[in-house]
């Protein structure tokens, strides 16, 4: 046993992996490897059980209580609850006792039928049946009882119950083809490839008698990387090692295509799987608005704390003289006698309670129901549905409605977003010669073939060549699929008629429109199969190519390779990239030419890739092929050793020519962009692009008009001066213009606008902590500094990760502005990621950024509504609710408090219970909710035709404090008019005409009535939509209180130990006094808020006040 | 599928719209609803909206308030003060001696005489100053079943009685700090007439308690008509000097169901306050009630104030179908209407500068 361990230790050691820990040691097929090979270490892995569901039938009641006393605002309740059980309070522990039973069991009861709902797929998931092979027969089990080990087989259209190692497959050239559609959205088909030495294996015995132990990492989320080697075990012969990687593996919830079944296996099974690891939930993103709810929360809390203390202190004070603590008609009882020491305590929680409703509970359902239910108007909008996808928008999470409206910085990508990504083949240029193509058109080969127009057309051996080389590196220097219609042998028979039966899928839009184009032309077409590509040149004269190695493309490199071999046995490597990426490695062709084209191009638009060869010796292609299998069989740090063989292979490369394809612009872009900039946002344009072309689009999509002063901080810029100059310049142009739009702002701003254009490099420059930290800041400062003073800024030739660093950048700039990401494709998930509002556009590039984002819409112009319009009306709803419930706390509470002056500072409850447990909850909750939902202040088209009317919300103005403080100043207000309302009407008088004297209670009522009134008027006064919802709503709550009241002071219930309000409502309303002072007391305490808001208008009116009343003049 | 049901897990409070997968290649219905496009009506509060409203509140608070205001006017009221805290007061000697123990009521009388008659129905009430009804040990301290006639109530006073819900183990009815010290100063009235004789004015004690009080909420225990039985093996209130049985001797107005009772249980709003003790009625057409001239008002004195520093006074007062006199209703009334009707000028003015300004000079932004 030590032996072994030490031998494990040795031959690792050989082998060159110190660090081994994060590894897992498969047995295929839970076959001990031959003796001297490996130590057969059995490891425990869970069983393929997806669980998805948080709860058990047992812990679910103790877990979720758990859950949701871990809020804050909950505990806060429940802490209430129990001091209310505990000490001797005013009013009985039902008060808030049932409202947050109510909130928790309305939680949970949603939490517990999600739960159900999970539970249930999780068992349709676990118990679906699956093929495994033992002892060489196939054998159906449930797929929660694979184990890690298992082979199995796996049928068409089937999804792989588990992550596989593909092993064979039954297309003879071990391949298979499959979708990720429900992993990343990426419709189109990807080929995995069997491992070389078993990709013979054809029947179950063969299978099964495989004795293999594969080594690979433990499990990790991202869904495109795996390491791994498998070691194969043959009698009587050393081990082959063969390294995995991630086309090796098949991921849980892809599905086989194209392939009749394949065998594989499981390597990572249940909660291990990739697909299992990536569902963990997101980071949550808080919105502002809910920011500021919670500095207001703490107000209240100090409010809270205050208005207890100031009543406790007052009420020792008061209780100073004996005759006023205990005097002889109102004796304590002997045990409260005793309790000297505590009770100042008591004292202060009963206080404490008393006014706690100020913070109540139900606002957080409230909010959190308005923020659900109000994202279903988002998701239904038929104005952001699109025809072609057949998808309205979707809503990712609901918790950001509100942050629509808050936008100050948009960054959005280029490719996908502004454009279309609907590629179309435009020219190429080889060797400077120019060819035109007619009609081509992504996706589909339009009208009947004609040939190219060459417009230079000098003849030219030399030219010929290349021409050819420059087609077929066009045809070999892919990733395209050829979409079957039907699976012969893997040839499709339209094409060759001719007609479009067919069509290519790939990841990269471009990829698809060079390959079309150079079909179209006739130059070639290309039939895959096995690892050789065939090749059909002009006339049907076949070439026939051996496909060697493919060096994929990545976004770092920016470029693909692919090494092929001719039927003449000579060693080909193509390679098609950025020009950035390619010019620098070329050491022949005409460079000069190609470049000025390409740079042309750019200009115009366009984008452009080049494409360059290389013929590799024999030797050449040796140490190649050594060095690629030497990075691939590693199993760490692989990629980076790929990279530097890459590196290595791509170099001394001859130029052949250049591609141009254009991109689109979307539907309405540039309407979309001016809109966003009317608004006051600032839009930032971040692409990988080259600047030529981005600019050009920014040009198209009116980013940058003819009167923006275009800064460029770029690569170009910098190498004639230092950085530090630059930016010092750059600083001193723009900074005039700012005391002048200061000056200015009153009168529209007509003042010179700025455009930057940044690239990475210079970026990373500016960014970098410099060896003096201070003077790095301090380039950073100047940066923020000239980016602000910019409508538009413009970086290109961006990493993804750049992107994200923008975002961050931006982010924690000092005025913390919101930033909202929009993006469609993978290079954009972490700048979506990152921003506070990230939207994913359902592009061509799969799906990955819609499902990483908290929106997703069809279309770049779907942006426009979704800010200015839903952005708007999801923000005052917000603000307005958030306001109004402090109001209406505030005015529910302060009575209370203003009694305990009247009352010996004896926590008193000046309302009835069911009045305080129902206000919050029935009889003022349907009104404001309902607001919530479906106010809109302005209509939608004013919003639209006038984007400047989302400055009006911006910098989150409904919520600063100075609002705050005059809701809570009215509330204050309000209070006072009620209660000293009443004890005016009631100060030593009779109200009744027959004489009879009214009690505690009905003075409660009375100031009870006249608060629910005012605060239902106040929000149909705030209401300016009244649909007969609205109507509906309070004229109901108002009808409802009042039937209630009757009901309640109807009857005698039996059930209650009191009967404080029997007939007292009744009896109240009997007397005309009454009546006239309800009225009065309603009408004083609207009265300033109406003047208020009367005089605002009429004096400062806001751009949306000015909207609300007519159509702004159209002089602008 | 997987997904789909993953996407439902999220944290508390991080909802998850699961409209992903339903909505998918199904187009949004375009209902009026789901588009937001409901049928409104949309006001706005302009100043030429309100300016209407301000001036018709003005005008109908206005006269409201002039008419209340007068109406609070024509009320006569009469107070007097007989808590003897002066040595030159009639009760001074009474409130000085008192003491729970005296078996022989204390009595004093005050003399005074009424300037106006008083015409219609007098309500003779009695007020108590810094008397906190309003405390609340003292609100919750009587049980309500008990008052209901609720047998097991009866012999099983709810604890939050304590410290009067037994006496020496036997249950206290009523019980509770309210019942305990329920006001017992018998007040009387006598009419000096010029001649010299005293004629005493008949009080009625009928109608004093709220009609639903007396006949619903508050019931005699069983329905025994003989209370002395029904209330056996009860103790009456510490304080009090007969029990709940003997209040009166009246069938209809004993026990838990005496007015006088039933108008102290009824706690008052504030530490100041009054309550209903008797209604003078109106003879005929032809004398006023109350006619002018000289009156005593005898009080057997034996309810201590002077303990917590309480005043004790007798208010005679006529009522109107306002109530008692009370001119704040009136003058609010008047207040507000002339505030809005100022404002109404004020925004009449605002609105007429700035709405013609706003029109001419509007910048356009």
């Amino acid at each position: 046993m030590d032996f072994s361990v030490l031998r494990n230790l040795i031959s690792r050691y050989c082998v060159g992996e110190e660090y081994w820990v994060d590894s897992r040691t498969v047995y295929i097929g839970h076959k001990e490897p031959p003796p001297g090979a490996e130590a057969y270490i059995l490891q425990r892995y869970p069983d393929n059980r997806i669980v998805s569901s948080k709860y058990t039938l047992w812990n679910f009641i103790p877990k979720n209580l758990f859950e949701q006393f871990r809020r804050i605002a909950n505990f806060y309740f429940l802490l209430i609850f129990l001091v209310q059980l505990i000490i001797d309070t005013p009013t009985s522990p039902v008060t808030s006792g049932l409202p947050l039973f109510f909130v928790i069991t309305v939680t949970a009861i949603k939490q517990g039928y999600e739960d159900w709902l999970r539970h249930k797929a999780d068992c349709s998931i676990n118990e679906c049946p699956v093929d495994v092979i033992q002892q060489g027969a196939v054998v159906r089990t449930e797929s929660h009882k694979l184990r890690v080990g298992d082979i199995v087989m796996v049928r068409e259209d089937d999804t792989f119950p588990c992550d596989l190692i593909l092993l064979s497959s039954s297309r003879d050239d071990g391949t298979c083809y499959v979708t990720t559609a429900s992993l990343d959205g990426e419709s189109s088909h990807k080929t995995y490839y069997a491992v070389p030495d078993t990709m013979a294996f054809v029947t179950e015995q063969e299978v099964d008698s495989l004795h293999a132990t594969i080594e690979c990492e433990q499990p990790q989320p991202d869904l495109y990387k795996f390491v791994g080697r498998i070691n194969i075990y043959k009698e009587q012969e050393e081990p082959i090692a063969r390294p995995l990687g991630a086309e090796n593996l098949l991921l849980r919830g892809a599905t086989l295509k194209n392939t009749e079944h394949i065998y594989g296996v499981a390597i990572y099974t249940g909660m291990d799987t990739k697909m299992a690891l990536n569902y963990q939930s997101k980071s949550q993103k808080r919105s502002a608005v809910e920011k500021s709810m919670n500095a207001f929360l703490i107000v209240y809390l100090c409010m809270l704390i205050g208005k207890a203390l100031i009543n406790t202190v007052l009420k020792y004070s008061w209780q100073w003289s004996s005759d006023h603590d205990e005097p002889w008609y109102n004796q304590r009882t002997e045990i409260d006698r005793e309790r000297h020491v505590i009770r100042a305590f008591t004292d202060f929680l009963a206080f404490m309670v008393l006014f706690n409703y100020i913070i109540p509970v139900s606002m957080y359902v409230t909010v959190e129901m308005q923020k659900f239910l109000g994202s279903y108007f988002i998701a239904w909008d038929t104005d952001m549905y699109d025809e072609d996808l057949g998808q309205g928008a979707q809503v990712n999470t609901s918790d950001l409605n509100e942050e629509l409206g808050q936008v100050e910085y948009v960054f959005t990508d280029k490719t996908g977003t502004l454009t279309e990504n609907c590629m179309e083949f435009i020219e190429c240029c080889v060797d400077g010669h120019i060819y035109i193509p007619h009609a081509i058109c992504n996706g589909q080969i339009l009208s009947a073939a004609s040939s190219i127009d060459m417009i230079d057309s000098s003849p030219g051996g030399q030219r010929r060549d290349h021409e050819d080389l420059f087609f077929r590196a066009l045809c070999l220097c892919h990733t395209v699929q050829v979409k079957e219609e039907e699976t012969v042998d893997g040839i499709k028979m339209g094409l060759h008629q001719g007609k479009p039966t067919s069509f290519y899928i790939s990841s990269s839009p471009d990829e698809v429109a060079l390959v079309e184009g150079a079909f179209f032309w006739e130059a070639g077409f290309w039939v895959q199969r096995r690892s050789s590509l065939l090749w059909l040149n002009f006339l049907c004269v076949s070439f026939r190519f051996e496909l060697l190695h493919v060096l994929n493309f990545d976004s770092v490199r920016r470029r693909m390779s692919v090494i092929v071999r001719s039927s003449a046995g000579e060693n080909l490597l193509f390679c098609k990239g950025a020009d950035s990426s390619i010019l620098p490695r070329v050491v022949s062709g005409k460079v000069e030419q190609v470049r000025a084209r390409v740079e042309q191009n750019a200009v115009e638009g366009l984008r452009t890739l080049c494409v360059a060869y290389r013929s590799l010796s024999p030797a050449d292609y040796e140490e190649a092929c050594h060095r690629l299998s030497a990075a691939k069989l590693a199993l760490q740090d692989r990629d980076q050793r790929l990279m530097q063989a890459y590196d290595f292979i791509e170099r001394d490369f001859t130029l052949l020519g250049a591609t141009a394809v254009e991109d689109r612009l979307q539907e309405k872009a540039a309407d979309t962009i001016e809109s966003l900039h009317k608004a006051g946002m600032k839009v930032w344009v971040l692409t990988g692009d080259k600047m030529e072309t981005a600019v050009a689009t920014c040009y198209a999509s009116k980013l940058f008009r003819r009167s923006t002063q275009i800064l460029e901080l770029t690569k170009k810029r910098t190498e004639e001066q230092s950085l530090h100059e630059v930016l010092f310049d750059l600083s001193r142009t723009v900074e005039p213009c700012v005391c002048v739009c200061v000056f200015m702002s009153r009168l529209s701003v007509d003042c010179q606008d700025y455009g930057l254009i940044i690239d990475g490099a210079t970026l990373s420059a500016v960014l970098k902590p410099g060896p003096e930290s201070s003077g790095s800041g301090n380039y950073r400062e100047i940066f923020l500094e000239i980016c602000r003073n910019c409508s538009a800024v413009l970086c290109c030739r961006m990493a993804p990760l750049q992107k994200a660093q923008i975002v961050k950048l931006i982010k924690a700039s000092k005025e913390h502005p919101i930033t909202l990401a929009i993006g469609d494709g993978a290079n954009d998930v972490s700048m979506i990621l990152e921003a506070h509002v990230g939207i994913g556009i359902m592009g061509k590039e799969g799906r990955q950024a819609a499902r990483n984002s908290d929106y997703a819409i069809p279309k770049f112009k779907h942006l426009k509504k979704m800010l200015l319009v839903h952005g708007h009306f999801y923000y005052i709803r917000i603000a307005e609710l958030v306001q109004y419930f402090f109001y209406k706390n505030v005015c529910f509470i302060f009575p209370q408090f203003l009694y305990q002056f009247y009352c010996g500072f004896s926590q008193q409850p000046l309302y009835d219970t069911a009045y305080l447990t129902l206000y919050n909850i029935s009889f003022t909750s349907l009104p404001i909710l309902i607001y919530s939902l479906i106010e809109k202040h302005v209509s939608v088209e004013t919003l639209k035709r006038d984007p400047s009317l989302y400055r009006d919300v911006a910098k989150n103005s409904l919520l600063c404090w100075p609002v705050f403080l005059y809701w809570t100043c009215l509330g204050l207000f309000d209070a006072c008019i009620f209660f000293f309302g009443a004890y005016f009407l009631f100060d030593n008088t009779t109200f009744t005409s027959n004489g009879q004297m009214f009690g505690n209670w009905t003075f409660g009522t009375l100031i009870f009535t006249v608060l629910v009134f005012t605060v239902t008027l106040k929000l149909a006064l705030d209401t300016h939509l009244w649909t007969w919802i609205n109507h509906f709503v309070i004229w109901g709550s108002l009808l409802f209180y009042v039937i209630f009241s009757l009901l309640w002071g109807g009857i005698i219930w039996p059930f209650l130990n009191y009967q404080r309000m029997y007939y007292v409502f009744m009896q109240m309303l009997s007397s005309g006094p009454a009546w006239l002072g309800i009225i009065l007391l309603i009408t004083l305490s609207l009265l300033p808020d109406v003047v208020k808001k009367v005089l605002c208008r009429t004096m400062c009116p806001t751009a949306t006040e000015r909207a609300q009343v007519g159509p702004l003049p159209d002089r602008i | 599928m997987m997904a789909s049901s993953y996407n439902a897990k999220e944290e508390d409070g991080h909802v998850a719209v699961p409209v992903g997968g339903t909505i998918k290649n199904k187009k949004p219905d375009n209902t009026a609803f789901k588009q937001q496009r409901l049928p409104a009506w949309q006001p706005i509060l302009t100043a030429g909206t309100v300016l209407p409203a301000f001036f018709v509140i003005g005008l109908i608070f206005i006269p409201i308030g002039i008419g209340l205001y007068v109406t609070s006017n024509n009320i006569r009221e009469f107070e007097i003060d007989y808590t003897g805290t002066d040595i030159d007061d009639p009760c001074f000697n009474c409130s000085q001696s008192f003491s729970w123990n005296n078996t022989r009521p204390c009595t004093c009388a005050l003399d005074f005489s009424l300037d106006h008659p008083f015409e219609s129905n007098v309500f003779m009430y009695y007020g108590l100053s810094n008397f906190y009804q309003n405390h609340r040990r003292y609100v919750k301290s009587r049980d309500d079943s008990q008052l209901n006639g609720d047998i097991n109530s009866l012999k099983n006073p709810s604890k939050e009685c304590e410290p009067y819900a037994r006496n020496e183990k036997a249950p206290i009815a009523p019980c509770g700090a309210i019942a305990n010290s329920m006001f017992n100063d018998t007040l009387d009235l006598y009419y000096v007439h010029p001649n010299g004789t005293r004629i005493q004015i008949p009080l009625s004690k009928k109608d004093i308690a709220w009609w639903t009080d007396k006949h619903v909420k508050f019931r005699n225990p069983g329905n025994n008509p003989n209370l002395t039985a029904a209330f056996q093996g009860t103790s009456k209130p510490i304080n009090w000097r007969r029990p709940v049985y003997e209040l009166d001797t009246d069938e209809e107005n004993n026990g838990f169901i005496n007015e006088d009772f039933i108008v102290w249980m009824r706690t008052a709003a504030l530490p100041t306050f009054r309550k209903l003790y008797r209604i003078i009625q109106k003879k005929n057409n032809m004398t006023p009630t109350l006619p002018r001239g000289n009156y005593t008002l005898e009080v057997s004195y034996n309810y201590p104030v002077r303990s917590f520093e309480g005043r004790k006074r007798v208010i005679l007062s006529t009522i109107s179908w306002m109530g008692g006199k009370n001119p704040f209703l009136g003058i609010a009334y008047i207040t507000v209407g002339s505030v809005c009707f100022f404002l109404g000028v004020v925004l009449l003015i605002i609105h007429h500068k700035y709405g013609s300004r706003n029109n001419s000079a509007d910048i356009p932004n």
